[in-house]
């Protein structure tokens, strides 16, 4: 599954994107954003707090409780602030 | 209807000359342009860079805009929104309607550029005296988008 990350996501994680294999047990959005923290600890501090990590699967917003599929694209970014 | 994203200024007149050329039924023309400001938060702003997501972006502003026709009877709507490197002064984003008559126009627009602030990924990067800091989501933002679906009725903020 390819992960995006945005913004401050991006700088804190240090890459824009990579390519993740998702165990089995992770079924959805929440479940990804919880796996992705054991990462590593620059995953982990990025990822803490999950108020302001906003999640789009195949370029749609979606809820945490969203169920994910092997070929999603999914990006995490910050709440936007275009405009 | 049509959505450009690009790193490119835009020429309000010309944008606006292009959009009601020929098109006799439009009544009225409401325009909102965003513009760069010198200062944010108490502090000054030296500039400004935009980061987006190529894709998601388009995606995001052609459904906005479909929704604002589904609302009003709208003979035309234009977003323009620019990325990448700004300085204050600068437009960032343009948002045009037009209807036969000005209420549709007004209402349109001001829902476009609501919806558009909260929906649309676009990330502000602002260079300051203290260094770079990543602009924050507004409250107040999510209040202005959020009386749309309130008024509606039918969809989530």
């Amino acid at each position: 599954m390819k992960v995006l990350y945005f913004a401050w996501l991006r700088t804190k994680i240090g890459v824009a994107a990579e390519t993740v294999d998702l165990p089995p047990e992770v079924k959805d959005v929440g479940g990804l954003v919880e796996w992705l923290k054991t990462r590593s600890p620059k995953h982990a501090e990025a990822l803490a707090n999950s108020k302001v990590v906003k999640v789009a699967v195949n370029q749609e917003h979606v809820p945490y409780d969203h169920p994910l599929s092997p070929g999603d694209e999914v990006a995490l970014f910050p709440p936007v602030t275009g405009g | 209807m049509t959505v450009k994203v690009q790193r490119e200024d835009f020429d309000v007149g010309a944008e606006l000359a292009a959009m009601t050329r020929g098109k006799t039924s439009i009544g009225g023309v409401t325009l909102f342009v965003g513009l760069v400001r010198d200062m944010a938060g108490g502090e000054s702003v030296s500039a400004m860079t935009l980061e987006h997501y190529p894709g998601m972006t388009e995606k995001q502003l052609e459904a906005i805009e479909a929704e604002a026709r589904a609302r009003w009877p709208l003979d035309d709507a234009l977003i323009i929104h620019r990325y990448g490197r700004l300085e204050p002064g600068d437009q960032i984003v343009l948002v045009a309607t037009a209807s036969a008559h000005r209420e549709a126009a007004f209402e349109s627009c001001h829902f476009l550029i609501d919806w558009l602030k909260t929906k649309a990924p676009f990330w502000k990067l602002e260079a300051t005296p203290e260094g770079e800091r990543w602009v924050e989501a507004k409250d107040s933002d999510d209040a202005a988008a959020a009386r749309w679906a309130n008024q509606d009725g039918d969809q989530k903020g």
